[in-house]
């Protein structure tokens, strides 16, 4: 009888021995990479991770280690395993703004020269600038972002040309609301204020660029920037509760349907299909309006590229995975599944990319003229000085705020005192 | 003292000494370095660039403005909250100890909103007060922006925390009233005294330990205020409070050196509250019970 009884343990035993390797497939000697990256909604990410390890043949597998959505949180997260020199992190989905402040700390590794050609082959020009710092690449491109003019077709015909032009007409149609943009004291007021700053020909860094370090913000154009964000920001136009608004809240307030105009990048374009068809059939989009009349208007870049952790324990085979990553293919999964432009310029005429992005031409254009925002290891210090000394943008002062908001960047390029 | 006692002493700290030598590791530690840590340029992302400056770090957090600015913040929004708490918890207290019928649902409804994370607390009072998705400006037929401006700002943070932390203090008010003694009462009550009276004469000064231990615990967390005020403002409007400085310069600025020294003055503040209270109001936090 105990003879029958071992025989079944036995059995037992031996099926579920059968099931553990049928599931551990993959076999515990092929080499995990780890990539850090936001939470991806649709699941892209995760089958294009898995894509990548089937192609390798063995080489590698690819898991993803999920990261907050804000891009804050996700630095805050990623920063102090870096310092620490964490061995886990092998990939990086690091936002654009980070190149410079991670390549500078020695906390990402660069592109080798050969990959770095095939990784810049066939993207566009900015989406390539966003991931070099002093000459090199240190993270291949991968998705891109920006933000276009979206307004209702059944209100206004034409789309404005210019701030000015749009504020007047939101002033007709009446309402508060019927702008909606970001205005809450967070970096997305720091994107708003860079891209009125291009659009009236200045930028916040001398010409010297990266690592040049030092504060540009020409009179002029700063004023002309200052003064549209204090317009806007009184006009009877504008949402009661600008100072306090970011991409989402503005997403919210339009599909009640209420606001004309709206400021922001193409994830609403999806959701107002989905969440609001009636606002949606009325919505058509636009490049974002100009400061100058005349000059087309240079918008804020943003996007992730992926860079190497410089402590991976396989560096070789990172590099590998992640330019298996940005290829095509994946861009295509993402910019379909997950509404995230792609960094190839040719995917842009993809059937399937023009149907997730009606207005795809709008944004290549767009892309084409993009504005990168400061490429200085201390962006995060430069772009809290920029949003503290803005807001709120009722309150600006175009004239005292020029000299003032150029305090605030010299003392942050030279990280002094409290911001 | 007898060799029995000695061995008793022994013994005892013996007990103590794994609870002793965690809290070295866990809170005395990670405070000495944050000490050590501010008097250093230090930048997580320049560590090579490390320097010794003394107290410096001290002295440019100490002149400016920011600083200031903070901490005039962080006492409206304390005094604000632990004053109204104060009174607000003592109703509570009062309702939770002399009801008579459904008891436990009294109790119960009135300490359900400490048992919400601050951050969710924050979050939906934030909805609350938006005038597009919140009911606040419906039912009182308004249509400001309440997060826009700093006095409304303010009075939505201190709401938020009343609303959140009112249960704790009524709570540790309730274990002091069941310590006064009913024979007191009624022999007050005997005398003539009326119901005002009994409480501002025999129950308040009976329960002077008890509201001193309250003030103090919710004073010290009042001035640490961080996630509230993360959530709903995030700092603008001018309501930075003193956490909220310390978080920028150490957790996004990487300003290490800065932000401990943030840090270390927090700890002073602190420190300053407790002795504060502990003097005024006589609390022994070390006092044996005499019988």
């Amino acid at each position: 009888m105990s003879s029958v009884k071992l025989t079944t343990a036995f059995g037992l035993l031996g099926g579920v021995f059968g099931i553990l390797l049928g599931c551990t497939e993959p076999g515990p000697d092929i080499p995990r990479l780890s990539w850090y990256v936001f939470d991806e909604p649709s699941g892209a990410f995760v089958q294009a991770a898995q894509r990548c390890g089937e192609v390798s043949q063995g080489r590698y597998r690819i898991e993803l280690v999920p990261l907050p959505a804000d891009a804050d949180q996700q630095r805050e997260q990623l920063v102090r395993r870096l310092a620490a020199r964490d061995a886990d992190i092998d990939i990086i989905g690091m936002d654009v703004i980070w190149t410079a402040e991670f390549a500078e700390a020695g906390w990402v590794l660069p592109w080798p020269e050969e990959t770095a050609d095939q990784v810049r082959r066939g993207r566009l020009t900015s989406a390539v600038d966003s991931a070099t710092y002093r000459q090199r690449l240190w993270a291949a491109p991968f998705t891109t972002n920006t933000q276009l003019l979206w307004y209702r077709r059944d209100r206004v015909d034409v789309p404005p040309r210019t701030w000015d032009e749009m504020i007047a007409r939101a002033e007709v149609l009446g309402g508060s609301g019927a702008i909606q943009a970001q205005g809450e004291r967070y970096e997305g007021l720091t994107v708003f204020f860079v891209s009125l700053l291009a659009s009236a020909g200045g930028s916040v860094l001398g010409p010297g660029g990266q690592g040049g370090q030092t504060v540009s913000l020409e009179e002029a154009p700063t004023r002309r920037a200052l003064e549209v964000m204090q317009r806007l920001a009184t006009s009877p136009a504008a949402d009661p509760s600008l100072a306090n608004a970011r991409e989402d809240q503005a997403r919210l307030a339009f599909e009640t349907g209420d606001s004309s105009f709206m400021i922001n990048y193409t994830y609403v374009w999806p959701s107002a299909n989905a969440n609001a068809p009636h606002v949606a059939e009325h919505m058509a989009w636009a490049r974002w309006p100009a400061v100058i009349e005349g000059r087309p208007s240079r918008v804020t870049i943003g996007g992730i590229n992926l860079g190497i952790g410089a402590h991976s324990r396989h560096p070789e085979l990172a590099f590998a995975a992640a330019t298996c990553l940005v290829a095509a293919a994946n861009q295509r999964l993402a910019a379909t599944l997950g509404g995230l432009p792609p960094t190839t310029t040719a995917l842009y005429d993809d059937p399937q990319v023009r149907d997730t992005f009606p207005f795809s031409a709008q944004l290549r254009a767009t892309l084409r003229d993009a504005v990168q925002r400061p490429q200085t290891p201390l962006y995060a210090d430069v772009s809290l000085a920029i949003s503290h000394t803005l807001h709120p943008m009722r309150n600006i002062d175009p004239e005292a705020d020029v000299t003032r908001l150029r305090a605030a960047v010299k003392r942050a390029l030279h990280s002094e005192g409290l911001l | 003292m007898s060799r029995r006692g000695s061995a008793e002493r022994r013994l005892g700290l013996l007990l103590c000494a794994p609870a002793i030598i965690a809290m070295l590791l866990v809170t005395a530690y990670p405070m000495l370095y944050a000490l050590w840590l501010s008097l250093f340029r230090y930048d997580l992302r320049f560590p090579d660039e490390r320097l010794f400056i003394g107290i410096d770090n001290y002295l440019s957090v100490l002149s400016s403005a920011v600083w200031w600015q903070a901490m005039f913040n962080t006492l409206v929004i304390t005094v604000g909250s632990v004053s109204l708490e104060l009174v607000l918890g003592f109703v509570f207290a009062l309702v939770m100890h002399r009801t008579l019928i459904g008891r436990r649902w009294v109790r119960t409804s009135l300490l359900l909103p400490y048992g919400i994370i601050t951050v969710v607390a924050a979050m939906s009072w934030r909805f609350a007060f938006d005038p597009t998705t919140g009911f606040v400006n419906v039912l009182l037929g308004l249509d400001g922006a309440w997060l826009t401006e700093r006095w409304s700002a303010f009075f939505v943070i201190i709401q938020t925390e009343i609303w959140k932390t009112t249960p704790f203090m009524a709570l540790l008010l309730l274990a002091g009233l069941t310590l006064v003694p009913e024979d007191l009462l009624h022999a007050a009550r005997v005398d003539g005294a009326n119901a005002r009276q009994r409480f501002f004469r025999v129950t308040l000064p009976l329960m002077r330990p008890v509201i001193g231990v309250a003030l103090l615990f919710r004073t010290l967390d009042a001035f640490r205020i961080f996630d509230t005020v993360f959530v709903q403002t995030r700092g603008a409007q001018g309501t930075d409070t003193v956490s909220l400085v310390g978080y920028n310069a150490l957790i996004t600025r990487l300003n290490l050196g800065l932000g401990s020294a943030v840090s270390v003055l927090i700890f002073l503040c602190v420190l300053a509250i407790a002795l504060l209270y502990i003097r005024g109001f006589g609390i022994d936090l070390t006092r044996r019970r005499k019988r």
